[in-house]
């Protein structure tokens, strides 16, 4: 899967956590805290959907990674390399 | 003012907030009621199939953000709807309320079967990975999960409580509510009872092996209590919802009074797991009795509990004759003939489904009661059609539930002149 396929797969994963927030215009080098309304509990939600859907495991000392988009996918990128994109 | 209407521990019904199968707030179901229609429909349940269930479809985003929605439980949706109707239909001025002075009391039969059920099947999907298990669990199947959505909705910060109650939980939810005002431990109730329960297979599938669950061609005939015909219970879900407050209060502030709670009385069977005790819920019917003060003829309307099992109809039966058979013009009803078994809404629902009777005069009927079981012969009941009352001021509710828990509540008529709803 390519970055960009990546970051589709988080945004989409962004917004069924956060069903009530615009994401149209997300920046993706600030955080998401900062320009969402996301507490522990939702960060949680994005591991348990990467683990669900891709079987990627992050371990706990490796979430401040997902701190934004930009970081997020590229955290993601080697991970995801072997995935097909749309699967 | 006289003193009466000074007394602290007069509590009254100030608002009502519900969601029933048939109608998503008191005046469509009251409508709906009276028109016989029923709210049971066709269901698919996981495992199981096709079913027979009463389905609410109340929007669940009036309240709700879309984000608390998929946090939180059913339970805790239909809690928060009813209890923002009730709060609106009451006319307090919210922003104005001490939140550290309202309580929030609800009644439910069981709670956390249904996320349980859909995390072990969503981890079945990953070959049984508990690392796959949300971490929504906890919050979502704490037994308190459906009163403290609420708080958390409506920013409440005074005590809350659901109460495992069974079937009679409706009721408790009520009774816990009149007691608090009457300690003053909080200034308003918001209480009642809801019921989540169809999104559990595993009680349609417990029903199915104790061979008490409806199944009917036509959905609308499944519910028959009373009936020789009847066919076991049709699960359904709802809630029913109310403000209560100190008379003297809702009197202050020019509160319409739907009601008052004049009488409650709870028990236990003492006596089996599932099968129902005559003598205790004739006992339970007589403690409520005694503490309003009343007398079986002072009743108009008994809403029974009755839920279409034969052990069920027939128990009750005997209990409601051996309290009023001296008592011809009691009307006898039974809301489950249109909804179904709402569970831990059963209570407030039908109690509520009747009120409007201290309007219209009317008590609705018991549908579905086309060949009455002898065993439950019960000359008062209102069979199939709606019945103009003499007189309409006194409100008997029977809620019962397994493990032999009995309820009873006694609503009376609010006279017009002191801000009674109804003339």
């Amino acid at each position: 899967m390519a970055p960009p396929d990546i970051r589709q797969v988080v945004l989409d994963i962004l917004e069924r956590i956060a069903p009530d927030e615009d994401l149209s215009d997300l920046d993706d080098g600030v955080a998401f805290r900062d320009q969402m309304e996301l507490d522990s509990m939702d960060f949680l939600d994005i591991v348990m959907e990467l683990r669900k859907q891709y079987r990627v495991q992050i371990p706990e000392d490796e979430y401040e990674n997902l701190i934004t988009m930009d970081s997020t996918v590229d955290y993601l990128t080697p991970k995801l390399a072997d995935v097909p994109a749309g699967v | 003012m006289s003193d009466a209407l000074h007394d602290p521990h007069r509590i009254v019904i100030t608002g009502v907030g519900l969601t029933a199968p048939n109608g998503n707030n008191l005046s469509d179901f009251r409508e709906s009621l009276l028109a016989g229609r029923s709210g049971v429909v066709d269901y698919e349940t996981r495992y199981m199939g096709k079913v027979l269930a009463g389905v609410c479809d109340f929007d669940e985003f009036l309240y709700q953000k879309k984000k608390d929605r998929r946090r939180g439980t059913r339970a805790g949706s239909i809690s928060i709807y009813c209890a923002n109707e009730a709060v609106k239909d009451s006319g307090l001025d919210w922003d104005n309320v001490h939140r550290d002075r309202v309580g929030v009391y609800l009644g439910i039969t069981e709670h956390g079967n249904v996320e349980t059920e859909n995390e072990i099947y969503e981890i079945s999907q990953f070959d049984y990975d508990t690392t796959c298990w949300s971490h929504h669990h906890n919050p979502r199947t704490v037994a308190n999960n459906a009163a403290g959505e609420v708080t958390l909705n409506l920013q409440i910060t005074g005590p809350h409580l659901t109460l495992g109650a069974a079937c009679a939980a409706g009721n408790a939810g009520f009774i816990q509510a009149v007691q608090m005002l009457r300690l003053n431990e909080v200034d308003i109730a918001i209480a009642g009872g809801v019921s989540e329960s169809i999104h559990t297979f595993g009680i349609f599938a417990s029903f199915a092996s104790q061979g008490a669950l409806a199944q009917h061609d036509d959905p609308t005939k499944a519910c028959r209590p009373f009936d020789k015909d009847r066919c076991g219970i049709v699960v359904a879900e709802g809630g029913g919802i109310c403000t209560l407050e100190r008379l003297p209060d809702a009197i202050a502030r020019g509160a319409k009074i739907y009601g008052e709670i004049i009488g409650y009385a709870m028990n236990s069977d003492a006596s089996d797991f599932v099968l129902p005790n005559a003598t205790r819920q004739a006992e339970c019917i007589h403690l409520a009795l005694s503490r309003a003060d009343a007398q079986p003829q002072d009743i108009d309307i008994v809403s029974s509990h009755a839920t279409a099992t034969e052990q069920g109809d027939i128990e009750e039966s005997r209990a409601l004759r051996s309290v009023f058979e001296e008592c011809p013009d009691v009307a006898i009803n039974n809301t489950k003939s249109f909804i179904g078994h709402a569970m831990g809404a059963a209570g407030a629902l039908e109690l509520l489904g009747n009120v409007p009777a201290f309007d219209d005069g009317i008590a609705h009927a018991t549908i579905n009661l086309d060949q009455p079981d002898p065993c439950c012969a019960l000359p008062q009941v209102v069979a199939n059609k709606p019945r103009s009352l003499e007189r309409a001021e006194c409100i008997l509710n029977n809620s019962f539930g397994m493990l032999g828990i009995n309820s009873v509540l006694i609503v009376r008529k609010f006279p017009a002149e002191h801000g009674g709803l109804y003339n």
